[in-house]
């Protein structure tokens, strides 16, 4: 295992296979290997991989999670959102980008405000030379196209964030994901973020139901979702959680546009969809294993 | 900003040198005179003729345009040049826009209107105007739409409009001429009633219209036209009294 | 593997001293573990498909498409980096463009494959960049016919009558090489391309795919457009049948 955490796999697979001999002679190549081919993002590894890009990947982990769902209807974002203590506010973790566009964020933040603010030129320009609000799959195509040259130009370093970004169009609502190594893709329902998988776990085992949900039914297994990714001693709280809305007027909602324009939730609004919650199988969660470390997907080499 | 004002020099190559800033195309060359266009039932319907102008040298060359694969049609008069640059302009942005990016996005009417207007517009302010009024129409997702942008950036839309000549000549017959009728039959009275008094015209043109259907481009017609009451004017032919 | 600790292979600025740049030579790593891509040169057309591999069942079918248009008669398909395939329809999208500029006429596919060559090659020379983690396939009908060809991440670039690049190149090449390809019309082609990719998919190995495919010809009326959707169902059908018999 320690091993596979110091170098590139075929390196790995080969050292564990052979005597310990052999082990000690790669396990010492690989520290070596480590320590060049991973500290710039204009060199490929021999495996052709690009440990910059796969670094940047893990900045986005070390950010809160985030988890998004969609149905017919509706697209929602739900966030956990940190403080740094007591006296301290909780973290901006959703960010508007027009009427049609929202996106959730985790990572650096100063990145997803430079980032942010690029997305909200683009869908200002849209409507000033088209008259038409954005693409949102064009939208979200721009950020990567740019995160991409971040990941070919020496002197630069790729971006430390990701998005789920919800949007809205004559199609319907949507949800993508855009990543550090400049990729873009869109789900049925996705999570980023500090133990993301487990929140993945969980949408995979209901994203079937979400098609025909009701957003109070969309968020609540938005909820459950993110409810996965808390530390042990942690839950939801109305000052811990964001919620961003895309589609129609909810059961619980008021002022909203008739076009179902983005909306974020904060504080007092959630506790509705709070109470909603089933409690936690606690059992079942117990004895369920520890997200391993090689789960998440390397999206740059696909 | 920043920049200390430029002491006034006058430029020695210009005969109105006064003129403290850069002025170009300040005419048209090859002109195209009326387009004219009208709302209907099922749709759009333009109609123009397909003379383009050098002073009273005469060219044949179409002046009415489908973006393709889009849902617009257009018609300019004013200066061919920038109606062909115009031309190339938009197959360049439809490329751009649909072809490439496939994803089911595609501008209508609306949005290339306002495509223009903000061509037009940044083209003015420079003073370099594309020198011509453009007339459009389209068809998407079940709505008409016809629209009007010029070089001055002006743009509106209404039900039936017209340019040139025919803004004095056709456009009082086209809103009376609104209500019910047969629009085809319509426009080739206007287009009769523009050739007798338009010098700058010519009696071939061609219709074309966007529905539901898609847009739709005719051959080069021919106006049937009757002179022999021209003998009786005055000042008609050689005749000097 | 010579090259790794001897201090060469760190830039794509620097030969070894029996004159291989091993950056490249990475390069070709990153697509040689991505899905297989295919392009198909026959009579009256061009096919290219792709095995775009699932990385989640969460995503949304038929979405996040492979294949780009470049314009209106010319098509791309990218096997490795993701992100840079991006890049480069970009890329190919500005020549275009700017060809039409210059010339008012659409571009050939081979001017476009020279281009791409070139702006790819540039990226071999730097140690400030790294060389595109792709290989490029690039096809189109236009005025010499149908024309089809690959940029690998070196910069070089040749004409082909069947190109496979990625995981499953040798094996797809194999199979086109059995085929008539000038013989074949291009709904013909749009067959046998789904049976290759399915054929070199390694169901053991790899996670699930999605067939993806696009053609230029008569049909499409000289235009680039994805597969319909009928014909790339019964082309899955008959590609599933033909594997069975295989096996």
């Amino acid at each position: 295992m320690s091993l596979c955490m110091l170098g590139p796999t075929r390196q790995c697979v080969l050292g564990r296979a052979a005597s310990s001999n052999t082990v000690q002679f790669y396990l010492a190549n690989t520290i070596m290997f480590r320590n060049t081919y991973d500290s710039d993002n204009t060199v490929f590894s021999p495996q052709g991989r690009l440990h910059q890009v796969e670094y940047a990947l893990e900045a986005v982990k070390q950010g809160s999670a985030a988890v998004g769902l969609r149905s017919k209807t509706h697209a929602v974002l739900l966030a956990l959102k940190r403080s740094t203590g007591e006296l301290a506010s909780y973290q901006q973790k959703m960010i508007r980008i027009d009427d049609h566009v929202g996106i959730a964020i985790a990572g650096l933040t100063s990145d997803a405000r430079v980032l942010s603010n690029f997305m909200r030129q683009q869908a200002m320009s849209s409507r000033m030379v088209f008259n038409r609000p954005i693409p949102v799959n064009r939208l979200v195509s721009t950020i990567a196209d740019k995160a991409q040259v971040n990941t070919q130009e020496y002197g630069r370093r790729p971006y430390g964030v990701g998005f789920l970004v919800i949007g809205q169009d004559h199609t319907g609502p949507h949800l993508y994901e855009f990543s550090p190594s400049g990729t873009s893709f869109e789900y049925y329902a996705i999570s980023i973020g500090a133990r993301s998988q487990s929140a993945k776990t969980y949408l995979e085992k209901h994203y079937e139901e979400f098609a025909e949900s009701s957003l109070e039914d969309l968020i609540r297994h938005g909820l459950h979702a993110l409810r996965e990714t808390l530390q042990q001693d942690k839950e939801l709280t109305i000052n811990n959680t964001s919620i961003g809305i895309l589609g129609p007027k909810g059961e619980h909602e008021k002022g909203v546009t008739s076009e179902g324009s983005f909306r974020i939730l904060e504080g007092e609004p959630i506790d509705v969809y709070l109470k909603t919650m089933e409690p936690k199988v606690t059992a079942e969660s117990a004895s369920a294993p520890a997200p391993s470390s090689g789960d998440e997907d390397v999206q740059m080499a696909e | 900003m920043g920049m200390p004002p430029t002491p006034y020099t006058p430029d020695p190559r210009r005969s109105q040198a006064w003129i403290p800033f850069n002025t170009r195309s300040e005419q048209p060359i090859v002109t195209g005179t009326s387009v004219l266009a009208l709302t209907y039932k099922d749709g759009i319907m333009l109609a123009g003729d397909n003379l383009a102008s050098y002073g009273s040298l005469a060219c044949s060359a179409p002046r009415l345009s489908v973006t393709i694969p889009s849902y617009t049609i257009f018609g300019a008069s004013g200066n061919m040049s920038d109606f062909q640059y115009l031309q190339h302009d938009l197959d360049n942005l439809i490329i751009q826009e649909e072809v490439t990016a496939q994803d089911g996005h595609q501008l209508g009417p609306k949005q290339i209107h306002k495509y223009l207007s903000q061509v037009f517009y940044a083209r003015r302010s420079k003073m370099d105007s594309l020198w011509k009024s453009v007339l459009g129409g389209g068809f998407k997702d079940g709505k008409r739409f016809l629209l009007f942008v010029d070089l001055l950036s002006v743009t509106y839309t209404v039900l039936t409009l017209a340019t040139c000549y025919g803004v004095y000549i056709a456009q009082p017959l086209l809103r009376k001429a609104f209500e019910g009728s047969e629009v085809r039959k319509i426009k080739e009275d206007w287009l009769h009633v523009l050739f007798y008094r338009d010098p700058r015209s010519t009696n071939q043109y061609q219709i074309t219209t966007i529905s539901a259907a898609g847009p739709t481009i005719s051959p080069s017609l021919k106006l049937e036209t009757e002179w022999s009451f021209a003998e009786s004017i005055r000042g008609y032919g050689p005749q000097t009294q | 593997m010579t090259s790794i600790g001897t201090g060469y292979d760190l830039s794509a600025s620097t030969y070894s001293p029996d004159g291989r740049i091993f950056q490249v030579e990475y390069a070709n790593k990153a697509v040689e573990n991505s899905g297989t891509a295919i392009g198909l040169r026959v009579k009256d057309g061009i096919v290219l498909a792709v095995e775009k591999l699932v990385h989640s069942k969460l995503l949304v079918p038929g979405a996040n498409r492979r294949i780009q248009t470049i314009d209106r008669h010319i098509g791309l398909a990218t096997s490795g980096l993701l992100a840079d395939g991006r890049h480069l329809a970009n890329l190919a999208r500005h020549e275009a463009s700017n060809f039409r500029e210059q010339y008012r006429a659409p571009p050939t596919v081979k001017n476009l494959a020279e281009r791409i060559g070139q702006y790819v090659q540039v990226y071999t020379l730097y140690s400030s960049v790294r060389p595109f983690g792709i290989s490029t396939i690039i096809g189109s009908v236009d005025k010499d016919g149908p024309g089809l060809f690959v940029i690998e991440p070196s910069g070089v670039f040749y004409g082909y009558h069947g190109a496979a690049v990625g995981k499953g190149r040798q094996l797809a090449k194999n199979e086109l090489e059995k085929l008539k390809l000038p013989e074949l019309t291009t709904r013909e082609a749009v067959f046998e391309a789904a049976r290759i990719i399915y054929l070199v998919h390694d169901d053991a190995k790899e996670k699930e795919f999605e067939l993806e495919m696009s053609w230029i010809g008569d049909e499409t009326n000289g235009r680039h457009v994805p597969v319909p959707k009928d014909l790339l169902d019964e082309a899955e059908q008959k590609a599933k049948e033909a594997l069975e018999n295989f096996e």
